[in-house]
């Protein structure tokens, strides 16, 4: 395939409604571009030639930051995954990144012999074995492509080496935390909602929105180290309204028990999804991870199973005239 | 006779470094997401290998093989989810947030 693709740096309302699609996790794998050589504005044999993914969000962020720059893109096939999983995977790799390079007859149509990655390929792509097969050198740009044309005029400062997780980034997680757990949500609403009315329901959807909405919005200011005591935290926080619901509408020892079987529950619930954010944070490494599974698992299912227990056997001894 | 090669380990994670080995070409304070290093006069310089996230970039970039790090995930819903159904390979799905 030696063709020569052409884009421009202007998004319109159909890459916004794609980009919209791509955030709430509709048809995850299918935001695709054709991989191959693109010409951006009117490149020449010196103009740079910039690296990306064949994810429309990567690559549609990288032609917009060079926008009134001649430049060539070469889309590399990261399966429609964007640059820092791909490269994780190894499909942003040294081979595709080769093989890509002689498929388009790059060092035919440029003179120089100069690549621009995006610095969040590097545990994909060996710069040096890049070099070494093909004679052009990588150079890793920016995390962000929107830093690149401050990046072009003057280098990269510090500040654009460095990955944040700032609160825009988290909130835009938040539709597909919720997507991949709306089905159990909706299934655990209506089975508590017909065994127990609006307030079981209301519990399970309160612990599921401040696990997967809330949790990312409060990550940096939850007061604890690790993700899954930060979650707890906030599901017990999120829990007092409802124990004190119980504590002060159920009379007796029953209120006591529903509040606290409330409590361990929601604070299980909100735990564990906390720590399944891990991998959509910027931050955390698998030993961290791994230690936190070891910590915290075996306490969550105990807190879930007791509080289930609590309250299964006050409902149930109730109902059947026990106590 | 042996000779031992200095190495600098961490107790939070698996990253180590082998100045030693380090011809200070400047990728691996280029790669790194977290600022886990830095130059020094004659050698790259580990300076907060506690940030490490393991993602391996320096690992695959140094030329001179003075970097090591067990890279990975660090997601733990990809590694339950392994765990759960005995897959050894703990990598990101279509479910996945990015
Ligand atoms: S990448 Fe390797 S050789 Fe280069 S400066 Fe870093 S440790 Fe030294
Ligand atoms: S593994 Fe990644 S985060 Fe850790 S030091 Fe290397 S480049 Fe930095």
């Amino acid at each position: 395939m030696n063709d020569l693709m052409t884009t421009t740096s202007v998004l319109g309302s159909r890459e916004r409604r794609d980009h919209l699609l791509a955030r709430l996790g509709h048809r995850r794998m299918e935001h695709r571009v054709a991989p191959g050589l693109y010409r951006l504005g009117g490149p020449d044999r010196s103009s740079p030639v910039f690296v990306s993914a064949n994810y429309t969000l990567s690559f549609d962020a990288l032609r917009s930051a060079l926008h009134g720059i001649d430049a060539y893109i070469l889309v590399l096939d990261t399966k429609g995954v964007n640059v820092w999983c791909a490269a994780g995977k190894g499909t942003f790799g040294t081979d595709e990144l080769v093989e890509r390079i002689e498929a388009t007859a790059l060092a035919e149509r440029v003179d120089h012999r100069r690549l621009i990655l995006p610095q969040l390929s590097a545990p994909g792509v060996a710069a040096h074995e890049v070099k070494a097969r093909t004679g052009f050198s990588v150079e890793y740009g920016p995390v962000r492509a929107a830093d690149l044309p401050e990046y072009l005029s003057t280098g990269a400062t510090e500040e654009m080496r460095r990955v944040t997780f700032p609160l825009r980034d988290r909130a835009a997680l938040i539709p597909v935390e919720l997507r991949n757990v709306a089905y159990e949500v909706i299934l655990a609403f209506v089975a508590l909602f017909i065994l127990g009315g609006i307030v079981p329901a209301s519990i399970a959807l309160t612990a599921v929105l401040a696990g997967a909405a809330l949790f990312p919005i409060l990550l940096p200011v939850l007061p604890t180290d690790d993700f899954t005591s930060k979650g707890m935290l906030l599901g017990a926080l999120a829990s007092m309204p409802f124990a004190l619901y119980y504590l002060m509408t159920e009379p007796g020892w029953h209120g006591v028990v529903y509040a606290a079987g409330t409590v361990l529950l929601m604070v299980a619930v909100t735990g564990y999804l906390a720590l399944n954010f891990t991998g959509c944070s910027t931050y955390a490494s698998r030993t961290g991870v791994k230690g936190e599974i070891f910590r915290y698992i075996p306490s969550l299912v105990a807190m879930a199973v007791v509080g289930l227990v609590m309250i299964a056997v006050t409902v149930a001894g109730t109902m059947l005239g026990w106590f | 006779m042996m000779t031992t090669e200095q190495e600098s380990v961490n107790g939070l994670n698996t990253l180590r470094f082998l100045p030693g080995r380090c011809v200070r070409c400047g990728r691996c304070w280029e790669v790194c997401p977290h600022g886990v290093f830095a130059p020094s006069e004659r050698k790259a310089r580990m300076v907060a290998p506690q940030r490490c996230m393991e993602c391996g970039a320096c690992q695959r970039n140094c030329p001179a093989g003075a970097i090591s790090v067990d890279a990975g995930v660090g997601c733990a819903s990809a590694m339950i989810k392994a765990a759960l159904t005995g897959s050894k390979e703990t990598s990101c799905g279509p479910e996945c947030c990015r």
